[in-house]
């Protein structure tokens, strides 16, 4: 009999602290499939970041490195200049990659650091408990926008994705969504495309960003909040290739054409 | 630059070609005066030797670069001058919480904020008490001539690795700005192996390198266990140097730049006749306590003179323990007093003191 499911090889088999519904264990064992199929786990480094991941090493059973918030991408720019046959995972929520974080991610990007970023937008701040992100939606409700996030109060949803897109030192750019089969298959291909970057040789930074459940700090049950993704985050956060500009291999066929 | 052979050299250029003889490859910064010339030093000769340079964006990237190549095993520094140091201060928490080695270099300069770019020795708290958040210490250097940091940047790197501990060197503008010649150590050959860094989980269980233990018990023993350490390192390392201490009635303390300055006071005071010695701490943390306290046994009269407006003095004073009295000079804000203004502190203070009682 073949097995066609299971637990991948390099995730724990520690139970996932993250809440019911949320995106970030499905990444976590993204990553950890991936890690197995492109057989990398010898020379990977995962960066973990302050927030609900900053427990990544209890999930992933590969080298990692904690980050204090928001400097992942100058941890990994070290680890990477240092160990340039390495693959470094660098792992943001949005926080982290585009509040606290924003000029370690734009500069890191501006010199083409050659690693990928997963950047895990949920539009709150998940750990401390439901303060507004700088990716929080417009009309959201945070525990720091009481009345909904209004741009004349609280300021405009910041897409820092698209922004770092158009810095020539980003190889690969997508923006993907983990709310049902169908989009973690995608959200899949487009990790293996970011970290294939970095093993063809690609020059630059790739970057995923993965719309992700919070049910808890969205005030949702799983399944809304998944609809909610759908129905208004993918609006403001449109899916796709915001940037692709490999250069070693055939485009056909590797990007998410479906 | 063959062996022995004297070169005139920078305080910054020759910190930074120890650093790279010290087996530094990796080195990060951003530039602010008066230390301009290390990361450009670096930027021209690390790559000759395979090594990296990055001008980061911000000192805080700097500090986190030197955190992301410290992890993988690599030697790796950073230099900046009193802002650009408070700001790196979240990173060498970072780095004393996660054991992990580093060099930091503290040019420092006349503050607080913005200040000056003049030689000055305000940041002392900041090195020796912390500096950072959370129940930790950085082993604080301080040398007071151009050979003198050269000498203590190898061994920065050396104690750096040894007890996995972010080490600072605390400089002035005086002193990276002067040349004086030196002599170059021989570069190192052998790097010490570290068991503990990650370069990828080939042919061994992974690892990780954290800082957050959300156990409250565990945090503690992660606590004790770096008590420990700097206990043992207060134990190991202390270092200082004594200048004319043997028949000294007086006892001038002070480190990098004021003791220099003090040094030629001294000189000139002897030639008066009086019977003054001084006292140089050359690590600043771990503080010489004993040995300061010992010098109680010699004499009671003690003279702190600091570019500052009294900081190492509250160390003396803890270690003297009310043993001596111990009268302060300062000179805060960038100023750097001539031996001669010193020497008349020196010696008004021992007429008021030692003179008079003796007549």
């Amino acid at each position: 009999m073949n097995k066609v499911a299971g637990r991948p090889k390099y995730l724990k088999p520690n139970k996932f602290h993250y809440c019911a519904g949320c995106g970030h264990s499905i990444v976590h064992r993204l990553l950890m499939e991936l890690t197995e199929e492109l057989n990398i786990a010898e020379r990977l480094i995962v960066v973990a970041p302050a927030g609900c991941a900053v427990l990544a090493y209890d999930y992933m059973d590969v080298d990692v490195v904690e980050a204090a918030h928001g400097r992942g991408p100058a941890i990994a720019t070290g680890i990477k200049r240092s160990l340039p046959d390495s693959v470094v995972l660098n792992y943001q929520g949005d926080g982290d990659l585009a509040a606290i974080g924003t000029a370690e991610s734009v500069h890191a990007a501006a010199r083409g650091e050659n690693f990928t970023t997963v950047f895990i937008n949920n539009g709150i701040y998940g750990m401390t408990g439901g303060q507004m992100a700088p990716t929080t939606i417009e009309g959201m409700r945070a525990t720091t926008a009481p009345e909904g996030r209004k741009p004349e109060r609280e300021g405009y949803t910041l897409d820092l994705s698209s922004l770092l897109a158009q810095i020539p030192g980003v190889v690969y750019a997508e923006r993907v969504t983990v709310n049902s089969p169908r989009t973690i298959r995608r959200a899949k291909k487009a990790l293996e495309t970011a970290i294939r970057c970095q093993l063809e040789g690609e020059r630059g930074l790739a970057l995923i960003e993965v719309l992700s459940m919070c049910p808890t700090n969205w005030k949702k049950t799983p399944l809304e909040a998944c609809a909610w993704i759908d129905e208004v985050m993918s609006r403001k956060f449109p899916l796709g290739v915001l940037v692709d500009r490999r250069q070693k291999i055939s485009k056909a066929g590797t990007g998410n054409a479906d | 630059m063959t062996k022995k052979e004297k070169v005139l050299l920078s305080g910054n250029h020759a910190l930074g070609e120890a650093a790279i003889r010290a087996g530094c490859r990796f080195y990060f910064g951003y530039p602010i005066t008066p230390q301009n010339d290390v990361p450009e030093y670096m930027a021209a000769n690390l790559p000759k030797v395979g090594g990296t340079f990055i001008q980061a964006e911000s000192e805080i990237a700097s500090i986190n670069m030197v955190l992301g190549a410290s992890v993988t095993g690599a030697r790796a520094m950073t230099s900046s001058s009193s802002p650009g140091i408070s700001l790196k201060q979240e990173g060498i928490s970072f780095l004393a919480g996660q054991e992990l080695p580093a060099v930091i270099v503290n040019i420092m300069r006349g503050g607080p904020g913005l200040g000056n770019i003049d030689g000055c020795q305000g940041d002392y708290f900041q090195a020796v008490k912390g500096g950072g958040h959370g129940d930790y210490h950085t082993i604080v250097l301080a040398p007071s001539s151009v050979q003198e940091l050269v000498d203590l940047t190898v061994l920065a790197f050396e104690l750096a690795d040894k007890y996995r501990n972010p080490v600072i060197i605390l400089g002035d503008g005086q002193l990276g700005q002067m040349r004086e010649p030196v002599i170059l150590p021989e570069p190192v050959k052998n790097l010490p192996d570290k068991d503990w860094a990650l370069r990828g989980a080939r042919g061994r269980p992974s690892r990780f390198s954290r800082s957050l233990i959300l156990n409250v018990r565990a945090m503690e023993e992660h606590n004790w266990k770096l008590q420990r350490k700097y206990r043992e390192i207060e134990a190991n390392e202390v270092r200082f140097e004594g200048y004319l201490l043997d028949d000294a009635e007086m006892v001038v303390l002070a480190f990098g730049t004021a003791a220099r300055i003090t040094k030629g006071a001294i000189k000139r005071v002897r030639k008066e006749g009086l019977k003054v010695g001084l006292f140089r701490p050359i690590t600043l943390w771990p503080f010489p306590h004993k040995a300061v306290r010992e010098l109680a046994g010699q004499t009671r009269e003690f003279l702190v003179f600091e570019l500052n407006a009294g900081q190492m003095v509250e160390d003396v004073r803890l270690s003297l323990e009310g043993r001596g009295e111990v009268f302060f000079y300062g000179r805060p804000g960038g100023v750097i007093p001539t031996p001669m203004d010193v020497a008349t502190i020196i010696g008004s203070r021992y007429y008021q003191r030692i003179k008079r009682r003796a007549r």
